[in-house]
């Protein structure tokens, strides 16, 4: 008679992580709790902190100098807590168009977005995104003129991206939040741009 | 990777399982900690044969980086690793 | 720390080497020449933080700036297109 119930079996893989973090418990280097934290800070850590920077850099002029020269002292003094991140910020304009990648692996402003999407992470993006930026850019549904020039970053070493996209005409005196509600994760990465209320 | 020829981008997000969740915290605070060094963690990503690399999802290649990592730096030795895999295996 | 060689606006060519151990000079920019975009700082050496050694003394770490079509002999977007890169100083001589 087989048992018909819905146990799983650990794969290798789910296996050697509780192997190692019950080796790391028993020995006193990690506790139980802090693991828990840490999971429970990055599930709840989305991009909204991204879009506040965003808004506020397209309200205060002052601020948003303050971000191209150092992103990294400029959230901070917003009082955003970004331990280590080294955060560098590359501005839209009507001749620039900026994207993202990290061919080498996944670098992604974590600890001011949370978790990179699947996407962002995939080799054919990876692989594409240096070579066929436009291409790939259509494949999100953003097609930039030939005009307008694309600077795509590749997050070699310990610097962390983030884009200023251009403010979407027709919001004039919009609130930071109404501003802010205008981004997404993709306008950040450069796949996408804000619509607004003219679009 | 960069320019190697590949397809469309799927654009889809799974659901995090809550083990990869914990990978992904244990890395940082293995990192926080100086129990081994994200560049150490990538270096033992890389060095994974290409049909493992092809062939393993994101938070697998980052737990056996950090395995790889801690064992690496003599913060847990194959031999505790080997007998807490069994160990766990028969618990089920 | 290293002193810093090169400048905003400096010609750099990436050597063209494919030693063993862990780099963050990706493969396709090897070899190809670019201009400076910045300095990014003093950091350490990833190669050796690899290597389970400290990475010190700090290294120059340039943004720098390609054209695209300079690297793909094949690029159908734009002739302004850019890619811009982090390389550490000692891949880089000038061009």
């Amino acid at each position: 008679m087989t048992d018909k119930g819905k146990y799983q079996p650990l794969s290798y893989f789910q296996l050697m992580e509780v192997s190692l973090r019950e080796l790391l418990v028993e020995k006193g280097i990690l506790t139980e709790e802090e693991i828990a934290r840490e999971v429970e800070t990055m599930r709840g850590r989305g991009y909204e902190r991204g879009t506040r920077v965003v808004a506020r850099a397209w309200r205060d002029a002052a601020f948003k100098q303050r971000l191209m020269q150092n992103g990294t002292q400029a959230c901070e003094a917003l009082g955003l807590e970004i331990p280590g991140l080294k955060l560098l910020v590359v501005e839209n304009t009507p001749e620039v168009h900026n994207a993202i990648v990290c061919t080498l692996c996944s670098c992604y402003p974590r600890v001011l977005l949370g978790i990179p999407p699947d996407w962002y992470k995939s080799r054919n993006y990876r692989s594409r995104m240096v070579r066929e930026p436009r291409e790939v850019l259509a494949e999100f549904g953003l097609v930039i003129s030939e005009q307008t020039q694309i600077r795509v970053h590749d997050s070699s070493a310990d610097m962390r991206y983030m884009v200023l996209p251009m403010r979407p005409a027709g919001t004039e005196g919009w609130s930071e939040e109404r501003l802010a509600g205008l981004v997404n994760r993709d306008c950040l990465l450069g796949v996408a741009v804000p619509k607004g209320p003219n679009d | 990777m960069g320019g190697l020829p590949a397809g469309p981008v799927d654009r889809s997000q799974h659901e995090y399982a809550e083990w990869e969740r914990r990978v992904d915290a244990m890395c940082m605070l293995a990192g926080n900690k100086k129990l081994c060094s994200v560049d150490q963690r990538r270096r033992n990503i890389e060095a994974l044969p290409p049909e493992v690399y092809d062939n393993t999802a994101y938070y697998e290649k980052w737990v056996v980086s950090l395995g790889e990592s801690l064992i690496q730096r003599g913060v847990i030795t194959t031999e505790e690793l080997a007998r807490k895999m069994a160990e766990v295996n028969e618990r089920g | 720390m290293s002193e810093a060689r090169f400048k905003p606006g400096e010609r750099v060519k990436v050597l063209k080497a494919y030693p063993l151990g862990h780099v963050r000079t990706p493969f396709y920019i090897r070899g190809h020449t670019g201009t400076v975009e910045r300095l990014c700082g003093v950091f350490p050496n990833p190669e050796e933080l690899a290597q389970m050694r400290d990475g010190l003394p700090a290294q120059p770490l340039y943004r720098v700036r390609f054209f695209q079509k300079s690297i793909w002999p094949d690029y159908r977007g734009g002739a302004k297109d850019v890619l811009e890169v982090e390389i550490f100083q000692h891949w880089l001589e000038p061009a």
